[in-house]
């Protein structure tokens, strides 16, 4: 085989187990995005194009809200604002790639595929969009064709509720938020958007809970005591 | 939103609008903080604060505006949540929801 064959199918390795931990989720936003009213159209344009699980849940829980579309949009913007991070730390391990490489590479940058580009940049081996494609491109390719087949699916179910489906996304947020309990000053921010969501739900109503709670756990980070931490970003979803 | 702008459904806008923020997020980080030599501490704490505070928002409602078994449901899910795995809490809370309706909670 040749290097820049071998390199991708390393790549096509790493991405197996990301595959199969994701696959459930990627049918399930099929499902719930033609539950919340999406088509199935929509839902694997959305997957295809944002190709971001948690925002993507986000997005859904909104749009069956009758949201302004505009809040939609930030509310995703918010939940991946943490690619910010990803981004700049993975940024300067790029070198290797010319500009259009990397703006191809960046699109893929999911948590799963920066924790693993990380760990092989660690290795000093040098990243290239080989290997980084070989890993990306069937994360990508599964993940829409979820969204599609979950889509199918999800529009044979009659009765939501009674099969729990439209109580999964609170569950999986749970999820989501333990697991950045890791991260500094986790668990005052998650008490103070807790109830400051909670607080906003009940006096100024939905969906301003969802910023105003989220503000409170902002000002919270910003006004605990900063701790020396170090500048490694520690990826938690299996998703993309 | 079932509304037509264009001979779009505002569905599929607000979906390519938010690929684009999402994208944004995704180079915007490399290009605009990697101009910089570090990030203040404060405001580093406040980016990292934002998935959780986000994500806390959509669950935190939820457990109290709905009835007993989606209360329920979460507090276990919290309980179990700090000791097993994401996957395995998600389907325990979907077999506990199922359960506690079935029972008439």
């Amino acid at each position: 085989m040749s290097p820049s064959r071998s390199e991708f199918f390393q790549g096509v390795r790493a991405s197996l187990p990301i595959v199969a931990a994701a696959a459930p989720f990627g049918m399930l936003f099929g499902a719930l995005a033609v539950d919340n009213g999406l088509s199935v159209g929509e839902a694997v344009l959305m997957s295809g194009l944002v190709f971001a699980g948690a925002s993507q849940m986000v997005g859904l829980e909104l749009f069956s809200a009758h949201i302004a579309p505009w809040i939609i949009v930030l509310s995703v913007f918010a939940v991946n604002f943490r690619h910010v991070l990803y981004s700049a730390a993975l940024g300067r391990r790029l070198g290797l790639m010319p500009g259009w490489q990397k703006g191809v590479a960046f699109f893929f940058l999911t948590d799963p595929q920066y924790a693993a580009s990380e760990a092989r940049a660690d290795r000093k081996i040098p990243l290239r969009l080989t290997w980084y494609m070989g890993m990306a491109l069937p994360i990508y390719v599964l993940w829409v064709l979820e969204a599609w087949v979950g889509a199918l699916f999800g529009s044979l179910i009659t009765d939501p509720a009674a099969f729990g489906i439209d109580f999964l996304l609170p569950i999986y947020f749970l999820g989501l938020v333990l697991g950045f309990r890791s991260r500094p000053g986790w668990l005052p921010v998650v008490i103070a958007s807790g109830l400051g969501s909670i607080a906003a739900f009940y006096t100024v109503g939905s969906p301003w809970h969802v910023s105003l709670g989220a503000l409170a756990g902002v000002i919270v980070a910003m006004l605990l005591p900063p701790e020396p931490q170090a500048d490694d970003v520690a990826p938690v979803e299996v998703t993309p | 939103m079932n509304g037509v702008f264009w001979g779009v459904p505002v569905n599929v806008w607000t979906i390519i609008a938010a690929a684009i923020v999402t994208y944004g997020t995704r180079v915007g980080g490399h290009l605009v903080l990697s101009r910089f030599k570090r990030i203040p501490p404060r405001i580093d704490a406040a980016l990292n604060a934002v998935p959780a505070a986000v994500l806390t928002t959509l669950v935190a409602p939820s457990a109290v505006s709905n009835g007993s078994a989606e209360a329920l449901t979460l507090a276990i899910c919290l309980i179990i949540g700090l000791r097993i795995p994401m996957m395995a809490m998600f389907a325990i809370g979907w077999a506990v929801i199922v359960a506690l309706r079935t029972v008439g909670l």
